[in-house]
């Protein structure tokens, strides 16, 4: 959090100083004996510092040295579904804008929402769409969100690469993960107890896979995970768990399956076919567990955020497919 | 102190005034500092035991987004890994410090110190990636559990964690016992286990106590190697295995969900009436630590 508002802190004095931003304190201090006077060094030690603090990238700050005069600043704070994608894009984007410096951070969901509601960001990522709560809180601050679907995700079911079982149907997850099924002979698997792996609760992916998967879509539904959910602090805990432990099932982004893990086709009921998710069967409809990506902004984006969006919807799309999740159509 | 007091009524020394002052009042700043933590603790967590019923409040289920937030599995969880941690620690903590202090030559003594320093200085995610990644498999295979992110992982992280602040203090016990309490066991015609076992390790007893009373004092406040290896499931340990299923503990709740609550949300009081039931617990666990020096200290005894 402090090197957040650190960060944010620090934008608008690179920005009005942008011949002196160096590319090490050392050359800077340097430049500085022939410069200006005392306060601006220390100004400047200041803005090194914080640069050295904040591992500033010395490539980008180089390529501003003495070509423009101000930088633009984009905030992007969110999901971790979406922190990969977002930084591909940032990535792209800034090689094509140098003007534009855009930092992205993963956090999730509920932190990105949270931070657009504070008014310390200026796009959230988010793998759900706003809580009700969540846009009376906005209000509250003053603050309109405006949503952009941004890509699709599959949810994927994955287990151990010898799991035996690799066809379940969403009921059969559902009693799976509220602990009505314990052992996988009771799906056709071998007489192994079930060890559920989950994200926790302030995972985008955790909310979604509740709603539409453990309650089936039905909002009257007071179904929950079981209590002996794990649950893991990250995507890479539950792909290490999977990894390793035959027992273990767990639910992911499809951007964050590697081929390690074993996943399983789902149906939606026992009438419908059993379909892996896949870029084709996403976009087609026929893989059950799917849900767009969202970024917010908080009101109607203006000047270079609006710029970067509207990249980011058409030519940006390019990228989506590349970290496995599913373009726009 | 009589001499400052001297050298101040003669000549104004301002510059030892200063110093002085600065220092005490340094010193009062801690007190100040923890005051203040506990003041804002108790006016984010209090309204929590207002907010929510005592039956929900000290009930079984954990699920803050669905308005449920019973801390008695989290309260028990840390309890199961905290007591487990130190019931490992003890023994190894306790024999390393004898070894250390009365059996090893000098030069392995130097030798060791300085390493024992350094297994404190290891960060605890590095700790918990290499519970996840190694410790984890090896508690599955070896006990033929479900998973291996349990309480008992978590207990092996955290005795090791716990091991250097138990076996420095212990160790700093065993050498304020006077060399001729040793002397005189010798003399008596009893070997150097029995001199270690009956005499030393005894007269070191409460300064042992403190040892463990801090080790875990820090076993219960870690969190991220916790979180990493514990599975954080919010079940109630209480079955007779529960020692080798997961479990959530109160500081790995706190660090996986206060980046998401939204300020003064009935979830963002329950998180912090947790922070105070945790800072109560680890005030009681240092009180019985410091009595225990004090006790012995007014009987004459050594530490």
């Amino acid at each position: 959090m402090n090197q957040k508002t650190l960060r944010r802190r620090l934008q608008p004095a690179v920005s009005t100083l942008p011949r002196m931003v160096p590319r090490h304190g050392s050359i800077y201090v340097h430049q500085m004996r022939v410069g200006p006077g005392p306060i601006l060094l220390i100004a400047g030690l200041a803005v090194a510092l914080a640069c050295s603090l904040m591992a500033c990238e010395p490539r980008q700050l180089g390529v501003q040295h003495g070509s423009i005069g101000a930088v633009q600043t984009i905030q992007n704070i969110g999901s971790d579904t979406l922190v990969n994608l977002a930084l591909a894009w940032a990535e792209a984007y800034m090689q094509l804008h140098p003007e534009v410096r855009i930092s992205v951070t993963g956090g999730g969901s509920g932190t990105g929402i949270a931070a657009m509601i504070n008014g310390t960001v200026d796009i959230a990522n988010a793998s759900r769409d706003m809580k009700p709560e969540e846009i009376s809180a906005a209000r509250a601050n003053g603050i309109t969100p405006v949503e952009f679907v941004v890509a699709r995700d599959a949810i994927a079911i994955i287990v151990h690469s010898t799991n035996p079982v690799s066809e379940l149907t969403v009921r059969q997850i559902s009693d799976i993960f509220t602990g009505k099924i314990t052992n996988w002979r009771q799906v056709g698997g071998e007489i192994r107890p079930i060890v559920l792996l989950s994200r926790e609760s302030n995972s985008g992916t955790y909310v979604y896979f509740l709603e539409n998967v453990i309650r089936l879509g039905d909002s009257k539904s007071r179904l929950l995970f079981s209590p002996d959910t794990l649950l893991m602090p990250s995507s890479e805990g539950i792909g290490t768990e999977v990894r390793q432990n035959p027992n273990a099932i767990g639910y992911d982004g499809l951007g964050y399956v590697s081929g390690e893990e074993k996943v399983v086709a789902v149906a939606q009921d026992t009438n419908r076919p059993y379909v892996l998710p896949s870029v084709a069967t996403v976009n087609d409809g026929s893989y059950p567990i799917s849900r767009p990506l969202y970024m917010y902004t908080a009101g109607e984006p203006g000047g270079h955020i609006r710029a970067y969006l509207n990249w980011v919807l058409h030519d940006g799309q390019a990228s989506v497919l590349l970290l496995g999740f599913v373009p726009l159509q | 102190m009589s001499h400052t007091g001297k050298t101040t009524a003669s000549r104004p020394h301002w510059t030892e005034f200063f110093v002085e002052s600065l220092i005490r009042v340094l010193g009062f700043s801690t007190i100040g500092f923890v005051l203040l933590i506990f003041v804002f603790l108790l006016r984010e967590g209090l309204p929590i035991f207002f907010e929510v019923a005592p039956g929900n409040l000290f009930g079984a289920l954990w699920y803050p987004t669905f308005n449920l937030y019973g801390t008695l599995p989290l309260i028990l969880g840390s309890a199961l890994v905290t007591v487990m941690a130190i019931a490992i620690a003890l023994p190894l903590g306790v024999a390393t410090a004898v070894f250390v202090r009365e059996v090893a030559p000098h030069w392995t003594r130097e030798l060791l110190k300085p390493m024992i320093e350094v297994l404190a200085g290891i960060p605890s995610v590095v700790l918990g990636f290499f519970g996840m990644i190694l410790v984890a498999p090896i508690v599955r295979e070896f006990l033929g559990v479900p998973t291996g992110l349990t309480a008992f992982s978590g207990a092996l992280l955290l005795a090791y964690m716990a091991l250097p602040t138990i076996i420095s203090v212990a160790e700093d016990a065993l050498d304020a016992v006077p060399k001729s309490y040793r002397d005189a066991g010798l003399a008596m015609g009893a070997t150097q286990w029995q001199t270690i076992w009956r005499i030393v390790v005894p007269a070191a007893r409460s300064g042992i106590v403190t040892a463990v009373m801090l080790g875990m004092g820090r076993a219960i406040g870690e969190t991220m190697a916790v979180m990493m290896v514990t599975g954080n499931a919010g079940r109630m340990p209480l079955s007779l295995d529960s020692l080798f299923r997961p479990v959530r503990t109160m500081t790995a709740t706190i660090a996986a969900e206060m980046g998401e609550v939204a300020r003064d949300s009935t979830h963002y009081h329950a998180l912090f009436g947790i922070g105070v039931i945790l800072f109560i617990l680890t005030f009681l666990i240092n009180l019985a630590a410091a009595t225990s020096i004090f006790k012995k200290r007014r009987k004459g005894g050594l530490r």
